[in-house]
């Protein structure tokens, strides 16, 4: 193929990636619309636009402003955050099942809650963040050192997955054998454990931005290297790659990515399983697309799930989670098995 | 040296001394483990007591070992050797050490179904006790169970069963059957609530000969049946194309292993709960003892029992007098020694 007709080709790649791209921001702008204006008390949009710009302190200014504006700014953040991690994490073992929790992040951020509260006798939300980010980072920071050790010069996909199942597997043990011994743990558990987005204050947006704003800066210096390391190790070396660094930097933007997000959020790890699937088909292979796709995939899905958590079942909510995985599965399935799945 | 072939007439098998060695010393330790797991009880015996009990029927301690003890260390052991069965066999079907039978819908199937039992009936019938217990929840789990790899097995059948798809397939229905739980979970009273959590992370306690006879016959029956597919899952790992050239009925051969291992871990589950990380790990730490390429089948089942075995002593001595669900044990026991044999394994 000579060089004057890969470039006309090259430029539609890039033509229809960009429309793709901002056809998922329309999509994250109308899932964010949505979830400002729709819950048990809805706001017609153009009093919601006068809350966020010229509040006075009606009813309608408190309800957007104080549970509406943050709930979703954590919904945005926490999608974007699991889209990413799940990507990045599915393209570093290799192994279409790996999700962010692989690491041990859910698990860890469980134990450190469950513990917190019957040791310490913790009992606000915020602390419970902080003690979820803390085990989160602690647990994935083990499982590498476990990976690292493991495989020959560097972890590879398979010893770092085993060692992320085998230490996921120990924590969620011993937060069972907590839950079960003290009843309150279990209550604050099982919601946690559900995964939701509501009842959280501007204050947990706050808690958690600064590591998914770095896990984000990390995960997009990581893509050229990952491209490189999907080719296989060997042809990674060959192309001039440091491989225990790319592998190092791709892991702490997972660490820090599904940590804060499940932290603050419950156990949704599974949005970052499910969406990369979803996005293959539209970006391909090449991680600098992939990562943003997933990124904004996982944003909309999640606010659109929790819009209709928040009407399918009045007068109550149902669980970002649980929605998620009624309407996000089904459809992962369907896509699966109408499509020959793009393998990693 | 490594690989002696056993000739009978014109049949050949393959024999690797060190898996040999590792079946028989799983053997003998499962055996012992279940015999000091029988010591344990309201009165503690001595080993004699225990030889006695089970081998002589006029010894005081016959009705005790018979009714009570003997049982609960069979359903422990037997169980054990399905799940890991179970898990061996979809790990090498899937390619992938991080397949269980959870990605089926087997563990997670049995666990909604259970978990709505308890839910719905929990004030009524004080949870899970007298007949609920007895009957419902084993059926449920079963139900459950097979329901569940029924649907899996249906979404992910497209002229042809692709190991690739099955994972995916499974991943998704997973994902609504756990978080269908999670919910469950939140909507009753948090006494059902925990109630459900001991029988969802998989308890051995009071277990009787109605969980026994069920396992066995189910490994009675399928053990053979999955050796006899042992040589297609060899040949299935260098993928499809290949194995059709090498003369394997692909489809058929995969369809009735998955079987296999769905109907072990269904049987397993309705007797002892979703008892978590054997399937996984006993295939992976008998594949790392072995020292083969895909996980061996019979190793597998029988460190499968020990760790369950082993799980259920500590699950009981640990924190006397009051009993650990097994499952959370399994998991203590199991995950430390897979790190140990990763990081050995890096020489």
């Amino acid at each position: 193929m000579s060089a004057a007709t890969v470039a006309p080709r090259l430029h539609g790649i890039r033509q229809r990636r960009l429309t793709v791209l901002s056809a998922l921001l329309g999509a994250l702008a109308v899932a964010v619309v949505l979830s400002v204006t729709i819950g048990s008390k809805s706001v017609p949009l153009a009093d919601a636009w006068h809350a966020l710009t010229s509040p006075t302190g009606t009813e309608n200014d408190i309800v957007i402003r104080s549970l509406r504006v943050p709930r979703t700014v954590l919904g945005v953040l926490s999608g974007v955050a699991l889209g990413v991690a799940g990507a990045l994490m599915q393209g570093h073992t290799r192994n279409p099942l790996a999700d962010p929790g692989l690491l041990g992040v859910t698990q860890g951020a469980a134990f450190a809650m469950v513990s917190s509260i019957i040791l310490l006798g913790v009992d606000s939300l915020l602390a419970y963040i902080w003690f979820g980010l803390a085990g989160a980072l602690v647990a994935s920071v083990a499982v590498f050192a476990l990976g690292m050790v493991g495989g020959r010069g560097g972890p590879t996909p398979v010893t770092l997955a085993l060692a992320g199942t085998a230490v996921s597997a120990l924590l969620a043990a011993l937060t069972s054998a907590v839950v079960l011994l003290d009843e309150q743990a279990m209550d604050v558990f099982r919601f946690w454990q559900a995964g939701s987005i509501s009842g959280r204050s501007a204050d947990v947006v706050w808690q958690v931005l600064p590591f998914i704003l770095v896990g984000l800066v990390l995960a997009m210096i990581n893509a050229p290297g990952l491209n490189a390391l999907s080719l296989g190790e060997d042809v990674a070396r060959g192309l001039g790659q440091n491989i225990p660094m790319t592998r190092t930097v791709g892991v702490a933007a997972v660490t820090l990515l599904s940590g804060a997000a499940v932290a603050a959020c419950g156990s949704l790890a599974f949005v970052g399983l499910i969406v990369p699937h979803l996005v293959r088909p539209l970006s391909g292979t090449d991680h600098r697309w992939l990562l943003p796709y997933s990124g904004l995939v996982g944003a909309a899905l999640l606010l659109f799930a929790d819009v209709i958590g928040r009407v399918v079942a009045p007068p109550g909510e149902l669980e970002v989670g649980v929605v998620l995985a009624l309407i996000g599965a089904p459809f992962f399935v369907a896509l699966v098995r109408r499509r020959k799945p793009v393998r990693l | 040296m490594t690989r002696r072939p056993l000739r009978v007439g014109r049949l050949s098998w393959r024999v690797r001394p060190r898996a040999v060695t590792l079946c028989v010393t799983g053997l003998v330790l499962l055996v012992l483990l279940m015999a000091l797991n029988m010591r344990i009880g309201e009165i503690d015996m001595s080993l004699a007591d225990v030889l006695a009990g089970t081998f002589d029927v006029n010894s005081p301690a016959h009705f005790v070992i018979m009714e009570l003890r003997l049982p609960r260390a069979l359903t422990g052991a037997l169980v054990g050797m399905a799940l890991a069965l179970s898990g061996a066999i979809i790990q090498s079907i899937a390619r992938n050490p991080l397949a269980s039978p959870e990605i089926l819908g087997v563990t997670t199937g049995a666990s909604v179904a259970v978990v709505a039992g308890v839910v719905a009936s929990g004030s009524v019938n004080s949870g899970v006790s007298g007949l609920l217990a007895t009957l419902g929840v084993p059926a449920l789990s079963l139900v459950g169970g097979l329901l569940g790899a029924a649907i899996v097995y249906g979404l992910a059948w497209r002229r042809g069963l692709d190991g690739y798809r099955l994972v995916l397939v499974g991943i998704g229905v997973a994902a609504v059957f756990t978080n269908v739980k999670f919910w469950l979970l939140t909507v009753g009273d948090v006494n059902d609530t925990s109630r459900a959590m001991v029988w969802i992370s998989g308890s051995l306690n009071a277990r009787g000969w109605e969980h026994v006879v069920p396992t066995a016959l189910a490994l009675v029956v399928l053990v053979p049946v999955t050796l006899l597919g042992a040589r297609s899952l060899d040949a299935l790992r260098f993928g499809d194309d290949t194995v059709t050239a090498l003369g394997v009925r692909v489809n058929l051969a995969r369809a009735l292993l998955i079987l296999a291992a769905v109907l072990l871990a269904a049987v397993a589950t309705a007797a002892a709960g979703p008892i978590a990380f054997v399937a996984l790990a006993a295939p992976q730490i008998a594949l790392r003892l072995a020292r083969t390429a895909q996980p061996p089948l019979l190793c597998s089942a029988l460190v499968g029992g020990v760790l369950t075995t082993g799980a259920d002593l500590i699950a009981r001595i640990a924190f006397s007098p009051i009993e650990l669900p097994v499952g959370i044990v399994t998991a203590v026991l199991g995950a430390p020694y897979l790190i140990h044999l990763i990081w050995r394994s890096r020489k």
